[in-house]
């Protein structure tokens, strides 16, 4: 077994919530970056993928347990540790050339030295003619190269990727992807290892030696899975196909649907999925159409549907969480229910869309019990928030609750005022006699 | 080409830089030429008691001019330093912010002629028997006019830098001083150069007030455009006043053209926004010093030396050495610090109470808080009034691509204009018709700021996405419910900040036009700027703080209550 770089040992880290109570983001999460290896992290947003990378690049003290690189223990950002990030972080008035060689300029690199490292890591992602450009001029793939080129100029010994591609559109994602995959396999970049925090599966699968699955609340290593296909990997191949379908079925089982008859309570602050309605019945309706008459493939229909994984992940979870579609084995099914909401009328479904959200969702139920206890039939938003984050972040609990609004105003479950913050019953359609 | 050049010797033509250097050459001498006259002007022996000459003879003007410009550059690069340290403390250091950004927050709101009286006698005795002591008590009145909120605007921007970009930062090791070069300065670069040109406009509006200054019963009066006015005023020459105003369009124009024009068109590559219209600033002079080849080595030498300087800090120690261990957080620490803070707080309201109490009486703050009201009720209707006015006008003229951007310049160079060098004839006008001071000097409070009311309406106005405009057109909307519905709320986030950029000018405004002179003639508003003009005119230093002191209150209130909120209204709903 090759030598570990990185080794997380029973690592935890909480925030303070706003009420001064510690939240864990991550508990007790064992983990080794290998020399020679590329491992992915997935999972859910607020799963604490992205605080793990944090840690390892010393931007996030861990709370408990034992971080170290090459035995070392890790105070801070490290010379060998370098970071790509997600919207780029390029100094917007620094050309091509000075945002590469920031890093240099930082360990007092001479002059010479530096233009001469920049240019060849220039050189090297393919920016070459770009070198006195600034970054506003260049479309997102190439300012992304630039960021990648910055962070390789280095040396580094671990290359962190914070879902790096995830700004870019997919083609331009997936050819930056196999260059720096190219690059990696010629051992043309000194880096020992590589660490890519995504939301994209079917990335993860292509680049990965090992895939790593985060659950939420605590954040918590779920699943592991080492792949060993050789690179370059065809993305078509069943292979590849079978991994990706695995992983499917393997983030949707979490959802708390297993028994279909007997669905366990879910707690008030369960995490509603960030699912827009009008998403969420397109896929219905895309589900019942030929190819795929009510059952379909994860994978297939993200590739139907165009949906990245982190659209249609919360779409069908949140199909599941109303009961209008189940999760099973990676696949997605149309329940009884759900079809007979697809064949209805507009007012219709948001009757029905309001019955289940009642029956489901212990918040739009609390809040709908609530407001029937008003004679003034309205409350505040804020005790349901602060109800929230006891249990959740403040941004986070701020976002349960919008969705928890946006599904009750569309089942008519009760309306929400934005100038006054207030939560309240709907006016009766029709005035009762 | 080839052929020319072979005639002369290699270094013959290296050191003749190109025709831009040589066009250039007559500028930078006459700029240095007079920073050196008006540099030694200012260090000349005196003594206090001696007059200064000072003539109303218009030919005197450029003197002046060079004077007083020559003492808002050094307040103007003090603030700067100022605002570095103020902020950069602030920013970094718990601590610090809890006293500092508070106590900017009142000295902000504290007219600047407060400052004057207070602090003169001290700078004189730092240079006995020179110009200079009185010459920096000027330049630190100006200062205090300047200062306060470019220091915000430089803290505001060091706390919104980017959280990815600071990550970047820390990942790449880079060094405090770098990091601030490379990363905070920059970023906070626009906003910055705006508040120092509002500043600027700032500075003009208490020209006299920093020049003509009262000590020990002695009035110094400083060769300045400010003086030059204050002497025009005493021998009643509107003439002089004419002459004075002219002198600083002038002046306003060269510097504008000369310095802040070339600063904004190269600070345009620190937007940070990346999208935006691409209409960025232009000024022929920076253009011109970026086709030079020897001023522009100048520059690159600066750049270098600045690059240079990065690696003279030592970075910080690497991630996995025991000295990047972070430090818990010590809480008894920084609990000690509250209590002290608090225990602080409580002595000086102990001291203000004694203070009201033995020297100035309770019944007076009584009295200064209606004088207050009355200055409150003044500037809520003239900000409505102004927004009645200007409002509709701005709209219109933001909708007119043609004719707004050149308007949106007018406004900016009319908000620079001191309005203050209008008041004599406002006096004249007064007395001559036999008006009620109270009424009608009021206007003059919001003379010089309500411009900043109708630029940011047609900033505002020309920043309506084109879909919305035509989607407006497409309803047929008209009248009323076009207004209600569509114009206003499409303005209303500019015409806050407008607002609250007009308010904070008015109040300051109120010292100097509630109670204006003109020659022996005195005219007096009820207020609480005539309130603190009168009191420094008698020279009773407790009134005076306790004018200030109720006007501090009354600023702040007034932002806390209705500015901050409306702003936030704006921000959060308001915006497209």
């Amino acid at each position: 077994m090759a030598q570990a770089i990185v080794e997380l040992k029973s690592v935890g880290k909480s925030f303070r919530a706003a009420d001064g109570a510690p939240r864990a983001v991550l508990e007790d999460v064992d983990f080794h970056l290998r020399e020679r290896e590329i491992v992915a992290l997935l999972g859910q947003s607020g799963s604490g993928k992205s605080t793990l990378l944090r840690i390892i690049a010393g931007l996030v003290g861990a709370d408990r347990g034992d971080v170290r690189y090459r035995g070392q223990p890790l105070h801070g950002p490290a010379r060998g540790i370098s970071m790509v990030f997600q919207s780029f972080a390029l100094f917007p008035w620094l050309t091509v050339q000075q945002n590469v060689e920031l890093g240099l300029e930082a360990r007092g690199v001479g002059k010479q030295e530096r233009a001469q490292r920049a240019a060849q890591a220039i050189e090297l992602i393919g920016l070459s003619g770009f070198e006195g450009a600034l970054p506003r001029e260049l479309s997102g793939g190439m300012r992304q190269r630039v960021g990648i080129a910055r962070a390789l100029v280095v040396d580094p010994d671990v290359l962190l990727m914070d879902e790096a591609f995830s700004a870019l559109d997919v083609l331009t994602g997936e050819r930056l992807r196999d260059d720096i995959l190219a690059l990696w396999e010629k051992k043309q970049i000194p880096t020992k290892a590589i660490l890519v925090v995504s939301h994209n599966i079917e990335e993860a699968v292509m680049m990965a030696d090992r895939v790593l699955i985060f659950a939420s609340d605590p954040g918590r290593v779920r699943f592991q899975m080492n792949i060993g296909l050789p690179r370059p990997r065809n993305a078509d191949s069943p292979e590849v196909r079978a991994l990706i379908d695995e992983i499917y079925a393997v983030m949707t089982a979490g959802r708390p649907r297993r028994a279909a008859e007997e669905p366990e309570r879910l707690p008030l602050h369960e995490r509603l999925p960030d699912a827009d309605i009008g998403r969420m019945e397109g896929l219905l309706e895309r589900l019942l159409e030929a190819p795929f008459g009510g059952r379909a493939d994860l994978p297939q229909l993200a590739a139907e549907t165009g949906l990245t994984d982190d659209e249609l992940l919360p779409v069908t979870a949140a199909l599941a969480l109303l009961d209008l579609a189940r999760l099973e084995h990676g696949d997605l099914c149309v329940t009884p229910l759900g079809q007979r909401y697809i064949a209805s009328e507009h007012s219709e479904r948001q009757a029905l869309f309001g019955q289940q959200l009642l029956a489901r969702v212990p918040l739009a139920a609390h809040i709908r019990h609530s407001l029937e206890q008003e004679a003034a039939r309205e409350l505040p938003e804020e005790p349901f928030l602060h109800l929230l984050r006891e249990s959740l972040d403040s941004a986070e609990a701020e976002r349960v609750l919008r969705v928890a609004i946006e599904w009750g105003r569309y089942g008519e479950v009760y309306d929400y005022n934005y100038n006054t913050g207030q939560i309240q019953l709907p006016e009766p359609a029709t005035p009762a006699p | 080409m080839k052929k020319n050049t072979a005639f002369f010797p290699r270094q013959v033509i290296e050191a003749g830089g190109n025709r831009w250097d040589w066009a250039l050459l007559p500028l930078v001498l006459a700029v240095l030429v007079l920073l050196a006259y008006g540099a030694e002007q200012m260090t000349r022996p005196y003594q206090v008691g001696s007059a200064l000459p000072l003539s109303l003879d218009p030919l005197s003007l450029p003197y002046d001019l060079l004077r007083t410009t020559l003492r808002m550059f050094l307040a103007l690069g003090a603030s700067l330093v100022f605002s570095c340290v103020f902020a950069v403390l602030a920013a970094k250091y718990r601590a610090a912010e809890r006293v500092l950004v508070p106590l900017l927050d009142i000295l902000q709101s504290i007219p600047i002629l407060g400052f004057l009286s207070i602090t003169v006698t001290g700078f004189i005795a730092l240079f006995p028997g020179n110009l200079l002591g009185v010459e920096c008590a000027a330049v630190f009145a100006v200062f205090t006019s300047q200062a306060w909120n470019m220091a915000f605007s430089l803290y505001q921007s060091l706390k919104t830098v980017p959280a990815e970009l600071q990550e970047a930062a820390r990942v790449f090791q880079l060094s405090g001083w770098q990091r601030f070069w490379r990363l905070e300065l920059p970023f906070a670069m626009p906003s910055l150069l705006w508040n120092m040109m509002m500043s600027m406009s700032g500075g003009w509006f208490f020209v006299v007030a920093s020049e003509a200054i009262a000590v020990s019963n002695q009035s110094i009066k400083l060769p300045g455009i400010g003086s030059y006015i204050a002497l025009a005023i005493e021998a009643r020459d509107l003439g002089a006043i004419g002459w004075a105003i002219g002198a600083m369009l002038v002046g306003v124009l060269l510097y504008d053209q000369l310095f802040f024009r070339p600063l904004l068109a190269w600070a345009d590559k620190f937007r940070f926004e990346e999208t935006g219209d691409g209409e960025g600033q232009r000024s022929w002079l920076l253009t011109w010093l970026r086709r030079t080849h020897r001023l522009r080595a100048i520059g690159r030498a600066a750049a270098g030396l600045l690059e240079r300087s990065f690696t003279w800090v030592a970075p910080p120690p690497d991630g996995t050495s025991i000295r990047a261990r972070r430090a818990a957080a010590p809480s008894r620490w920084s609990r000690a610090s509250d209590a002290a803070l608090a225990a602080l707080v409580m002595l000086a309201l102990w001291r203000l109470a004694r203070f009201i109490h033995t020297e100035v009486g309770w019944r007076e703050v009584g009295h200064v808080f209606v004088l207050g009201g009355y200055t409150l009720v003044r500037v809520v209707v003239l900000i409505a009034l102004a927004a009645l006015v200007w409002v509709p006008i701005g709209v219109w003229v933001g909708m007119n691509p043609r004719i707004s951007s050149r308007m949106q310049a007018l406004a900016q160079f009319l908000a620079a204009f001191p309005a203050n060098l209008m008041f004599p004839v406002a006096v004249l006008g007064i007395v001559h018709f036999k008006l009620d001071p109270d009424i009608w000097l009021s206007p003059l409070m919001i003379f010089g700021t309500q411009w900043y009311l109708l630029f940011n309406v047609i900033a505002g106005a020309a920043g309506v996405p084109a879909e919305l405009r035509h989607a407006a057109e497409n309803l047929g909307l008209a009248g009323a419910l076009k207004w209600r519905r569509y114009l206003l709320p499409a303005v209303f986030p500019s015409f806050v900040t407008g607002a609250i950029t007009a308010s904070g000018g008015s109040w300051n405004a109120a010292i100097v036009s509630e109670y204006v002179t003109w020659g022996d003639t005195t005219l007096q508003a009820h207020g609480i700027g005539s309130y603190i003009a009168h009191m420094t005119a008698v020279g009773d230093f407790p009134r005076i703080a306790l004018g200030i002191g109720v006007m501090c209150v009354f600023v702040m209130g007034l932002n806390h209550f209705v500015w901050r909120r409306l702003y936030r209204m704006a921000e959060d709903r308001m915006h497209f």
